[in-house]
């Protein structure tokens, strides 16, 4: 393959806090090159150049968090199409949950599965294996065997790891061959019967609620659970403010601890559930504005170490139900950038530090060699304009699933390409050749 | 339109107040003027229905279907007699939702429904929203008769016109709701309501039996009976819901009755001449005495399932003669 040439970018590496213009110099699927020194005079091979015309070139994004329904329910996400939503929203690493039909609890179907995700072959897939068999929360999947097998983690997908003593045992044994043990923090007998969080609105609703201590709850019992046995945790999407201190008191203890949140959790709030809409009905559910800022300082001081789409795709009939009966959860993969963006544009965040949560930092957690810009580094990268208005349109998304609660809404931020391992796997200009090429700095 | 339907009663009064929309499915949004439309058409059916020839020709040719997911006696009875002496044609569908998958027959069933043309849909649901739900999916108007927790807005509406009989306004009222609120579509109905209308309304529950946040409703929270009562005009009991109560919310029948059942003695407190509803069934014993229950100097229980019928009159033929109206809303 010719090498080629990403030229007149502004290049971003949240790594090494690069932000200048520049270009980057693609050979082998690596980078060769990169920095403001690279152009095309200084390039002796006959090179392939693409003029970025001064939009962001970033490490493709690291998503940690997302479900497929392959094998299961392909009628809501294949594999194929779930690398195809990932692409178009310039992700080019994701690890993928257990809860599939059946469950990946087991090394013959994790080699299936993956096996499966490098046919596709856009992107590569890093799929958990589920803590405990069939994810029952009792006893301990084939640890050791699976991570040797490609698991990233340990989760028991959107289900609590419950059992005090299973945690305890897990933490302790995962922790040996270095994968992370990944909580859906949520005191399950607290959210038993609940759909929304407690509070006024759920009230006003008539909806059974859960109350938000039910996240921290889970999360300080894991914390003690992490101080007796020294293991390593991931709290996913956590959405409170008081999860959150609790994980950023952890922190400052030096235990091994870490967490992410997804864009509705800091993007919306419980009054998006107002007139019963399913969409934005999600597990944990959508908080009051008090924690969705907290969620937003958490991100904005590191203590919320990535942002994960959290896409889980359901189908029409799994949403067009009577709000407390609809299947939660939303897909996110092609909303994961510009909702992320919204934290550069409301001022909350730098972009070089929310292109930190969305690619090194979670690549360090799932211990993958991904997500930086550096000369040597497997050539992932995502071409985006930040400032691009743009309308969310479900209908327009590649995932099989259109359950957005973000759908219809304004938003800034667009891919134009996704390159993985030096190879273009999404180009705009080619999938929607009506887009007008319009300078980024016009 | 052909004649043989007869014009509709007025949908807008000289003054210009209306209903304005095509559905009723809850009391939270309806503004003053909105209520008082409904009550006052309403107030005119409760002497029609005293008359030995109660039937009316508003709603000749219309159809009415009462699709009651839940079962119920008492206000599906109430709708279909409501709507029998407009002169509609009712049809009452008893749907169960044990047996198959319940989104599925919400659904489907509401579309089966729309395609026979329908005049207007009484629905009754136990899930929170579920009523909204098929309100988007039909043409007709729909009408919500409970659904889950959320609310029971002729219920409501029956209430006031009740009390507004009696006391000839609701303004300025003490009102004490008091009981299993959280488990209350009439609660949160009334609260709606009575707030609106300019009552003050207090609710009176163990903290197992209120819901988060009901404070934020604009209402005032006791949990000592005696406290709550004290110099109130109206009483509003309800019915413990054991059947909605997924494990123990209070520890027995005896204990609930000590603290929370309404009897003479509890009864002292309020304003001497304080008034006694119930949106039945009772649990005499549970929640209620029987000697206050039946005391008809106090005791407006009996009238209440009266108002019912004229109320539901009043919001059927309102919703139907509006459903052809360019300016109707839903809701």
């Amino acid at each position: 393959m010719r090498p080629t040439l990403y030229k007149n970018a502004r290049l971003l590496d949240p790594a090494s806090r690069l932000d200048t213009k520049g270009g980057v110099l693609v050979r082998d699927g690596h980078i060769a090159e990169v920095g403001p020194q690279v152009f095309v005079d200084a390039i002796q091979d006959d090179v392939e150049v693409i003029d970025c015309g001064g939009r962001c070139l970033a490490p493709g994004l690291v998503d940690m968090r997302a479900q497929t329904r392959e094998p299961g329910e392909e009628h809501m996400e294949t594999l194929a199409s779930l690398q195809a939503a990932a692409v178009a929203g310039g992700v080019t690493t994701l690890a993928t949950l257990p809860n599939t039909t059946p469950i990946i609890d087991d090394v013959s179907i994790l080699e299936f599965v993956e096996r499966l995700a490098q046919e596709v072959g856009l992107i590569n897939i890093h799929p958990y294996a589920a803590a405990t068999k069939g994810m029952k929360g009792q006893e301990m999947t084939e640890v050791g065997l699976l991570a040797g097998s490609g698991a990233v983690g340990f989760t028991d997908g959107t289900k609590a790891i419950a059992d005090p003593v299973v945690m305890r045992r897990l933490l302790s044994y995962a922790t040996m061959f270095g994968k992370p043990v990944i909580q859906h923090p949520e005191e399950p007998s607290l959210a038993r019967e609940g759909c929304a969080t407690e509070g006024e609105t759920a009230t006003r609703l008539g909806l059974p609620g859960i109350p938000a201590c039910a996240e921290v709850m889970m999360v300080e019992r894991d914390l003690q659970l992490v101080r007796l046995t020294g293991g390593r945790y991931h709290a996913a999407h956590v959405s409170t403010g008081a999860a959150i201190d609790a994980i950023r008191k952890a922190k400052a203890e030096g235990l091994n601890v870490t967490c992410d949140t997804a864009p509705q959790y800091f993007a919306l709030n419980e009054l998006a559930i107002v007139d019963y809409r399913t969409f934005a009905r999600m597990s944990p559910p959508l908080r009051s504005e008090a924690d969705r800022q907290a969620v937003v300082a958490g991100l904005a001081d590191g203590t919320v170490d990535a942002i994960a789409s959290d896409h889980n795709p359901e189908d029409q009939d799994s949403k067009r139900l009577p709000f407390a009966q609809a299947i939660p959860g939303a897909v996110g993969l092609e909303t994961l950038l510009p909702i992320s963006l919204g934290l550069v544009h409301d001022g909350s965040m730098e972009l070089l530090d929310v292109l930190d949560r969305l690619t090194v930092r979670p690549a360090r957690i799932l211990g993958l060699e991904v997500g930086t810009l550096a000369a040597g580094a497997w050539a992932d990268l995502v071409l985006f304009e930040p400032d691009r208005a743009v309308r969310i349109d479900a209908d327009r998304f590649r995932s099989k699933s259109k359950n957005s609660p973000f759908d219809g809404k304004p938003a800034q931020g667009r891919v134009w390409r996704t390159v993985y391992r030096g190879r273009t796997v999404f180009d705009l200009e080619a999938e929607e050749p009506r887009t007008r090429r319009e300078p980024a700095h016009a | 339109m052909t004649s043989a339907i007869s014009p509709g009663p007025a949908t807008a009064l000289s003054d210009g107040s209306r209903y304005p929309y095509r559905h009723l499915l809850g009391i939270e949004g309806l503004t003053r003027p909105d209520i008082d439309f409904l009550l006052d058409r309403a107030d005119g059916f409760v002497e029609q229905n005293r008359q030995a020839d109660k039937k009316a020709s508003t709603l000749r040719g219309r159809t009415l279907i009462n699709l009651f997911f839940e079962d119920s006696t008492r206000t599906r009875t109430s709708f279909e007699l409501a709507g029998k002496r407009l002169g509609g044609d009712v049809i009452n569908m008893s749907v169960s939702t044990s047996s198959i998958k319940k989104g599925e027959t919400l659904i489907d069933t509401a579309m089966t429904l729309n395609a026979m043309h329908p005049d207007a849909l009484v629905v009754r649901h136990a899930d929170s929203g579920a009523v909204h739900l098929l309100a988007e999916k039909v043409n007709c108007s729909v009408v919500n008769a409970g659904d889950g927790t959320h609310e029971h807005p002729t219920q409501a509406l029956l209430d006031a016109l009740t009390i507004r009989r009696r006391r000839g306004s609701l303004e300025g009222l003490e009102v004490a709701i008091c009981g299993d609120v959280a488990h209350s579509r009439v609660a949160r109905s009334n609260i709606h309501l009575l707030s609106i209308m300019g009552a003050r309304v207090r609710v009176v529950a163990p903290p197992t039996l209120l819901p988060a946040g009901i404070d934020r409703m604009g209402v005032e929270v006791h949990h000592d009976m005696e406290a709550g009562l004290a110099g109130c005009d109206i009483v509003m009991m309800l019915r413990l819901q054991t059947e909605r109560m997924k494990g123990s919310y209070v520890p027995s029948i005896r204990e609930y009755f000590r603290y929370y059942g309404l009897d003479e003695d509890k009864l002292k407190v309020a304003k001497p001449d304080a008034l006694i509803m119930h949106p039945g069934p009772m649990n005499r014993g549970v929640e209620i005495d029987s000697v206050v229950a039946d005391d008809i100097s106090r005791s407006l229980i009996r009238e209440q399932v009266e108002m019912g019928v004229a109320v539901r009159m009043a919001v059927l033929e309102i919703l139907v003669t509006n459903q052809t109206e360019p300016w109707a809303k839903n809701q």
